[in-house]
């Protein structure tokens, strides 16, 4: 065993490039949580996403449109879900693993025509004198646009949440629809917009997977990341930063352990792949034992403004 | 007994029918654990179909069903198939074994053929490949090219088919370069683009700049061409698009011949239960083309290394040979039983690590 | 303006009504799926619907089918439906179901090659403890702390999966599998094994255990006092609480029957149409239970007949694969389809739909 051959600045640009995808998906779920609303169909519109921003790439030759369509088309997908649970009322656990079977199901028919075929990939961006900083260059500024672009879109709905009227709004409806509805404030309005989001995220989250991490399309390619995704936002116990925390996390736990068994270390593999799990009980035990709830009050239950 | 009988009649009864509609025509059902595209194991198989109904064209009917879960599902999807009138049936995954003793004993008079198992009955045939020849290649072809004398390799699951992977490419790797070291991670799937690709790069930012792999997705190769200064091997397909770099070679699962062998000694009425296992020598395992990135004399000895396995010449575990804790294997001038080599769950010397369990 | 008003009684016409009209809408959309996907419409239909059940070369074999896979969907839903009626949501079902068939297994393994009579039930009663003692996890953290058991459970899964890997290919490998993952195969092992109980109906102890369950469900929120405070709990939490319900007793009440169902239905499953442990055995029941709890309303009749239709979609879509080749994709979303239809329309059970003037 010779962790020495491990490098640090390697491994650190690696688990960037690994997390982002769940931490796309993630923090479009913690919006759509925050708002109330419990989507399990992370997966299906995430691969939904792949598929699309994969064919879309191929057929322009573009992978920003790519992105675009994708986060379009999952968007879409999930109105599905938001016309199903806000408007007819469904129960949202039901809903979203429909949303599942359906995303699955959707993007291997979509997807026959594209196996085996290689798309464009995104540049990686060339920022000038950081990227030939010694050490940090390598490790954080040599990726492409969407590895920022994911760390910026958590700052901005961590700004948005804490000070704008807007993310106000959001969070009363999260907490207490009845009492945002009484104040005048348009739940299922303002839930479907949340949706819209979360699909959109998730479908940026499944192109950066068939379009940069892996690059290709092949069927039933996200093998579990919208669970993931699910899992981080507990973790992070529906706060922005830690979302970007947690997906590091459970990105860097992969990427770890085969890191370590590259350079010969035995690992506990069964082990490891499980504690990211049992880190998000212990952090939920945490939080509930400390009387904060965490979870937004309304999460998962049904809005019905009964006149 | 009688739901034997009763099932036994009703598979009768559907063959009956099923050659009053088309006088001769010979149905042959294949079950895939994957989805047709996914690039590697499944794919194949399906080319294989695919080759069976371009030969034998209108004599024949093919009938597949994909990503079978191997289980419960597994048993009654061979059922179905061999109700629907299916003259053979290829079940081709390890799991898929005791279902298919299962079904086979209700349908004695459908021929059963399981890839890659280990139980036999007189309507059930075994099939597999020596993949280990095709590796014996790429090790020789890892050990003369690597500089960083470090070649890693993505494992899937520590089973013997993988483990004898290991070692052949190990074993022909050390023979022309002693100071070659492999890095082996075990990614415990068959198949997870993202992890495939992960530890890609796992191994490459380890100073690997040979990845060989035993999972079934591309992923490997775009992260090696990505990662530039890294040569890759095509796994279960040719993944001829990532060629002349990254992919300088590959190992091809061929089934097609066989599969045109077994349905045509079903028309004959030939068909009998058989153990095959099949290398370079029948074109069952296939080395995909060599390309302009390996220098000339290296590709050349790949060949011949290919002709003298293909001839028969030379056997890929030829003794001397020691077990990793230094226990003699093979004496010199010994070669391995295919029942030592069915079972290996041992590295052999000079490798380092354990096989985990 | 088209708005909705809450009906004061769920609509028994529209009870029934609902299903039929979004299996026809099911019909209808997927049919026009099929023929997007160059496949014949109505064939396909009648390829997954009827065949199934009717075909003279399958139904023989596929209706007793039919049993085997509603059998573990229908033991799951009904424990599951137990706690979704107090709202409590565990959606772990899948980690319980796989940690009954590892403690069942893994009991009757130690044993290796007993031939007691006993063998069989201390197997199932192992499966049992083991679903139980994993639905417990969330149960106790949610009665202690107040934790979420919905993510509670979820997480388990995960973590059961992971304990599965480990198992199958360690702990609990076949000494004699030539080094493949996967335990012994239980039907080769008399003692331990599940078999049909009646020749060639798909009828073995899972089935016996389902119907059971939905018997026993339908007595509890019908006759008996724990199942009005369930229902209490459900619709009304603080008016259960006034009427002295303890809600904790009812979190362990229904997530350790959910549980331990669950436990039983992966040990059948195993013992049974499985037949070993292997890595991934568990495909998924756990998850559609869940589906089949909604689909059934969470009225143990309602999810007897959900399970025998979603094993119908299951089957008649092999069989629709296999005759008409069309793609296993295409099935799923038949699926997916068929679940969105019936909780779109559910929405006429509960609600009335007003034209005219309303608060949107």
């Amino acid at each position: 065993m010779d962790l020495s051959s491990i490098n640090p600045v390697l491994l650190v640009a690696s688990i960037m490039v690994s997390a982002t995808p769940i931490l796309l998906a993630a923090i479009g779920e913690m919006v759509v949580e925050r708002a109330g609303v419990l989507n399990l169909g992370v997966e299906g519109m995430m691969i939904t996403g792949a598929v699309v921003g994969f064919a879309v790439a191929i057929n322009t030759g573009n992978p920003a449109l790519g992105f675009a369509a994708a986060a379009l088309a999952s968007a879409v997908l999930s109105l599905s879900f938001g016309v199903l649970t806000q408007l007819l009322l469904s129960n949202q656990v039901a809903t979203g693993l429909g949303l599942t079977l359906v995303g699955l199901g959707l993007s291997s028919l979509i997807g026959k025509p594209y196996e085996g075929m290689k798309s464009p990939t995104l540049p990686k961006l060339d920022m000038g004198f950081l990227s030939d900083l010694p050490v940090v260059g390598r490790m954080l500024f040599s990726h492409d646009l969407m590895v920022y672009l994911s760390l910026a879109l958590v700052i901005v709905v961590w700004a948005v949440l804490k000070y704008t009227r807007i993310g106000l709004i959001l969070r009363a409806v999260g907490e207490n629809h009845d009492a945002a509805h009484a104040l005048g404030y348009k739940v299922v309005r303002i839930r479907m917009m949340a949706i819209f989001f979360g699909g959109a995220c998730a479908g940026l989250g499944g192109a950066y997977l068939s379009l940069v991490r892996v690059p290709q399309w092949t069927e039933g390619m996200t093998a579990g990341a919208g669970w993931i995704a699910l899992a981080i936002v507990v973790f992070a116990s529906w706060r922005a930063g830690r979302v970007a925390i947690g997906a590091y996390l459970f990105g860097g736990v992969t990427v770890l352990q085969l890191n370590l068994q590259a350079a010969g270390a035995a690992v506990p593999v069964a082990l490891l792949s499980a504690s990211p799990y049992l880190m998000t009980i212990l952090v939920l035990v945490f939080i509930s034992a400390r009387g904060a709830h965490g979870a937004p009050a309304s999460l998962g239950r049904p809005f019905h403004a009964s006149a | 007994m009688k739901r034997r009988t009763l099932l036994a009649s009703a598979a009768a009864l559907s063959l009956a029918a099923g050659s009053a509609f088309a006088q001769d025509k010979v149905k042959a059902g294949f079950i895939y654990v994957g989805p047709v595209g996914d690039g590697g194991w499944t794919y194949e198989h399906d080319q294989g179909r695919k080759a069976v109904e371009a030969e034998l064209g209108d004599a024949v009917e093919t009938v597949y069903q994909e990503s079978v879960p191997e289980g419960a599902d597994a048993e009654r999807a061979i059922t179905q198939m061999a109700l629907s009138g299916a003259d053979i049936i290829f079940t081709t995954s390890f799991g898929y074994m005791d279902p298919t003793m299962n079904v086979a004993a209700k349908f004695p008079d459908v021929k059963f053929e399981h890839a890659t198992g280990f139980k036999r009955a007189d309507n059930v045939s075994v099939y597999s490949a020596r993949f280990y020849e095709g590796r014996a290649i790429q090790g020789h072809i890892a050990g003369k090219m690597t500089k960083t004398n470090k070649v890693g390799y993505i494992a899937s699951f520590p089973i013997p088919e993988v483990i004898r992977g290991i070692n052949s490419a190990y074993l022909h790797a050390k023979k022309v370069n002693p100071d070659v070291e492999f890095s082996i991670v075990w990614a415990y799937t068959w198949f997870d683009p993202a992890k495939e690709a992960d530890a890609a790069r796992a191994l490459i930012d380890n100073g690997a700049d040979v990845i060989l792999q035993h999972t079934d997705s591309t992923a490997p190769q775009a992260a090696a061409q990505e990662a530039g200064n890294v040569i890759t091997f095509g796994q279960a397909s040719d993944m001829a698009e990532f060629g002349p770099v990254p992919r300088v070679s590959s190992i091809i699962d061929n089934w097609a011949p066989y599969y045109i062998d077994r349905v045509k000694a079903v028309m004959d009425g030939t068909w009998e239960s058989t153990d095959t296992w099949d290398g370079i020598s029948t074109g069952m395992v296939g080395i995909g083309e060599i390309s302009s990135a390996v220098p000339a004399d290296v590709k050349a000895e790949a060949l011949a290394l290919k002709d003298a396995i293909a001839a028969g010449e030379y056997h890929p575990f030829t003794g001397p040979i020691n077990k990793q804790d230094g226990t003699p294997w093979l004496a010199e001038g010994e070669t391995a039983s295919d029942g030592d080599l069915l079972g290996m769950n041992f590295y052999i010397e000079g490798l380092t690590g354990d096989v985990p369990n | 303006m088209i708005h909705l008003e809450k009906r004061p009684q769920p609509s028994q016409v529209w009870t029934v009504i609902t299903p039929v009209l979004a299996v026809i809408l099911t019909m209808i959309v997927g049919g026009m799926m099929f023929a997007a996907l160059g496949k014949p419409p109505l064939e396909a239909i009648r390829t997954i619907f009827w065949d199934p059940l009717f075909h003279p070369q399958f139904a023989g074999y596929s209706r007793p089918q039919l049993l085997v896979k509603a059998g573990p969907l229908i033991l799951i839903a009904i424990g599951l439906s137990v706690g979704f009626r107090a709202g409590i949501w565990n959606i772990g079902a899948e980690g319980q179901y796989i940690m009954g068939a590892i403690c069942g297994a893994g009991a009757s393994l130690a044993l290796y090659p007993s031939d007691s009579i006993l063998l069989f039930p201390m197997m199932v009663i192992a499966g049992a403890l083991g679903g139980w003692a994993w639905s417990m996890i969330p149960a106790i953290l949610k009665t202690k702390f107040g934790t979420n058991e919905i993510l509670v459970s979820l997480m388990l899964v995960y973590v059961a999966e992971s304990i599965l890997a480990s198992v199958s290919s360690g702990l609990l490998r076949n000494p004699d599998g030539m080094g493949f993952p996967g335990s012994r195969n239980f039907q080769q092992w008399d003692a331990a094994a599940n078999k049909e109980l009646i020749a060639n109906t798909g009828m073995h102890w899972g089935v016996v255990f389902a119907l059971i369950a939905v018997i026993a469900a339908y007595v509890l929120f019908a006759r008996h006092i724990r199942g009005f405070q369930i229902r209490l709990s459900g619709e009304a939490p603080r008016a259960a609480r006034f009427a002295g319900v303890n809600p904790n007793r009812i979190v362990i009440f229904c997530l350790g029957t959910a549980g331990a169902l669950a436990g039983l239905a992966g040990l059948f499953e195993v013992t049974g149409p499985a037949g070993q442990i292997s890595i991934d055995f568990n495909s998924g029941y756990g998850f559609t239970a869940i589906i089949v709890a909604f689909l059934g309303r969470l009225h143990p009749v309602g999810i007897l007949l959900a399970g025998l239709l979603m094993a119908l979609t299951y089957i008649g879509g092999e069989l629709a694969q296999l005759m008409l080749g069309v793609p296993g994709a295409s099935i799923q979303l038949f699926q997916g389809m068929l679940l969105f239809f019936l909780l779109a329309t559910d929405v006429f059970t509960n609600y009335r739909i007003r034209f005219g003037q309303g608060a949107a």
